[in-house]
């Protein structure tokens, strides 16, 4: 019984440290920038291709994509903002309508993103083999890939944290985050802000998905299930909370390890339940101010 | 909103004409391939124009589309072999009609965005229970569908169809149609000015789910088989969403117009070119959303307005 706690505890942290990735991302996206970016985890996707292509074709090192991964996709993400929603942004007569349009858009380019990977690479389920190796970890096994994963979700999201708490940049997001057009009226360049916020949203998707293709198989259909992880997590730790998102990664992949470990089948139905009775009951978050 | 593109004697003569073409076109022996056609631009149309119903003037993005077309298509699926065609697309839609009422009931009290995401949660969850309850329970997946031969369900999709846009035209007309509209600008001055927005958007949304419904149930006897995935494919959500916004909200013909255009693209580029469709589809969106706030529709009532500027210039 000790032992089937301490796997099921395990694996849900192990999930939770990706999730919590994608999640940080999407909050700086929604709880930043007010774009509801339902092609979030198109990003993921483009990150685990990239990863798998470098891998199988020039044999390079999942870690070391990560490095090419994360401005690949910060690229792709600030100049989408910049062309895309920060037109929305000044267009829209408030922020509610903002936030429908740009979510519209955001399906715009779900489809393009998806599709041209789908055009390049096709519909195959692709994937490598890295670090599959078992580590016992207190009696229960696991891949190494996975602990590897934790531990650069971990190291990804707190470094990050850090960068928010301590550099003056990060100081001018946390304040677009509390009031953008005061933060504006401070001398925060507003449009650019949001945009490098955008930017660093899909950079951790990116990097999530670079670590998602070490451990899962790849397609490129795989983005909305993440997307709506990212979707629920952000929701639950409270909008515009980072720390809330951190938290509530794990949080949500200790749910999903214990419904898996209960009924398989019902892990995603749950996530959905979960989701929905919150947003319900309390649509501020579990974590929120 | 309503400005009259045409005349109005013009557009009901041409509306009768297009009607009576579409009526007698089976007598003329068409192509199944035409039958089939139009068929599915009908269904396009009446999952538009019912998202439009409850969407366009509340400003609520509904994404549970999907959600109400596969309960019609099960529905379908679960009763086609016992019961009579008529009974089982009323069946269909009702059901639908009332899980409407319930998840409208229990979420339009949400602000915009989490409507959104809530119906979008609902086709995924009904999705997943299902499929758990087909494969862990049942140990089937998916069902066959009764046939039915293709003219009897173009004229069933044509029947929807008219009485939607019928329905349609009537909600705009009507001071529920005007209340609607008084919600999307400010909810909240319109529940002071004595509207009960909540009851009034519950059974909008309601209305706007049973022609859906209607839709899905007689399109499930096109498929002969189903699963979940087939069924509450997320897909239907998007699509009358992106239709609707290409071909304009503001005004009855938009939404027709979007889905006619894109369900003939689809027929047209789905089989061949799978990917470079929904390459299109998606930057048609964006394009859309960025540059055409009132769609085709807008765009038309824009040059008309030009060209009378321009003639009141001249005189």
């Amino acid at each position: 019984m000790g032992m089937t706690v301490l796997n099921v505890v395990i694996s849900g942290l192990l999930m939770g440290g990706i999730y919590a990735l994608i999640a940080m991302g999407l909050s700086l996206q929604y709880g930043v920038g007010r774009v509801f970016n339902i092609s979030h985890g198109e990003f993921i996707m483009v990150g685990a291709f990239f990863t798998w292509a470098l891998f199988s074709a020039f044999g390079v090192n999942p870690l070391v994509s990560l490095v090419i991964v994360g401005p690949v996709t910060f690229i792709i993400g600030f100049v989408l903002y910049r062309t895309i929603f920060s037109r929305l942004r000044i267009k829209s007569p408030s922020p509610a309508a903002f936030e429908g349009s740009s979510m519209l858009a955001a399906f715009g380019i779900l489809f393009i993103i998806q599709n041209i990977v789908l055009a390049i690479w096709g519909a195959n389920i692709r994937g490598y083999t890295y670090l599959a190796t078992g580590v016992n970890f207190g009696g229960a096994v696991f891949a190494a890939n996975r602990l590897v994963t934790l531990s650069f979700a971990i190291m990804i999201g707190l470094a990050f944290y850090i960068f928010l708490a301590h550099t003056r940049l990060g100081k001018a997001i946390r304040a677009a985050a509390q009031d953008p057009v005061t933060a504006g009226l401070m001398g925060v360049n507003i449009n650019l802000v949001l945009a490098l916020c955008f930017g660093f949203g899909a950079l951790m998707a990116g990097l999530a998905g670079t670590l998602v293709s070490m451990c899962y198989s790849v397609d490129a259909t795989m983005g909305l299930g993440y997307t709506i992880i990212a979707i629920i997590v952000v929701v639950l730790g409270g909008l515009g909370s980072i720390p809330g998102s951190f938290f509530g990664g794990f949080i949500l992949g200790l749910i999903g390890s214990i419904v898996t470990y209960i009924e398989p089948g019902l892990s995603l139905a749950a996530y959905y339940g979960i989701f929905m009775l919150l947003l319900i009951v309390r649509p501020a978050g579990i974590l929120g101010r | 909103m309503g400005r009259v593109i045409f005349h109005r004697s013009f557009v009901v003569g041409l509306l009768g004409l297009i009607l009576v073409l579409l009526v007698s076109l089976p007598l003329y022996h068409p192509s199944t391939y035409v039958l089939v056609l139009l068929t599915a631009i009908f269904m396009y149309i009446v999952l538009t124009l019912s998202w439009v119903i409850f969407s366009g003037p509340t400003g609520y993005i509904s994404l549970a589309s999907a959600a109400f077309f596969g309960v019609g298509i099960y529905t379908s699926a679960v009763f086609g072999k016992v019961i009579s065609l008529p009974l089982v697309i009323g069946i269909g839609a009702l059901a639908s009609f009332f899980l409407a009422l319930l998840v409208g009931a229990l979420t339009l009290r949400l602000r915009g965005i989490y409507f959104s995401i809530f119906t979008f949660g609902l086709v995924v969850l009904i999705q997943q229970l299902l499929l758990w309850w087909e494969v862990v329970k049942m140990h089937t997946r998916g069902r066959f569908v009764i046939v039915v031969n293709n003219t009897t369900i173009y004229y069933v999709m044509l029947i929807i169809l008219v009485v939607l846009m019928f329905t349609t035209y009537l909600i705009r007309r009507s001071k529920y149609g005007l209340a609607l509209q008084s919600i999307g600008e400010d909810e909240e001055a319109a529940a002071h000015s004595g509207i009960n927005t909540t009851v009034l958007k519950t059974i909008t949304f309601a209305i706007s789910a049973f022609f859906t419904g209607a839709a899905g149930s007689i399109m499930a006897t096109r498929w002969t088989y189903i699963d979940p995935y087939i069924a509450f494919n997320p897909l239907f959500s998007f699509l009358p969403v992106l239709m609707a916004i290409f071909g304009g909200i503001g005004h009855l013909f938009g939404p027709v117009l979007g889905a006619t255009i894109f369900g003939y693209l689809e027929e047209v580029l789905i089989t061949k070119f799978p990917y470079y469709y929904m390459l299109i589809f998606g930057t048609i969106l964006v394009i859309a959303i960025l540059y055409l706030p009132g769609g085709l529709v807008g765009l038309m009532q824009k040059w008309q307005k030009g060209d009378l500027a321009g003639q009141h210039g001249n005189s």
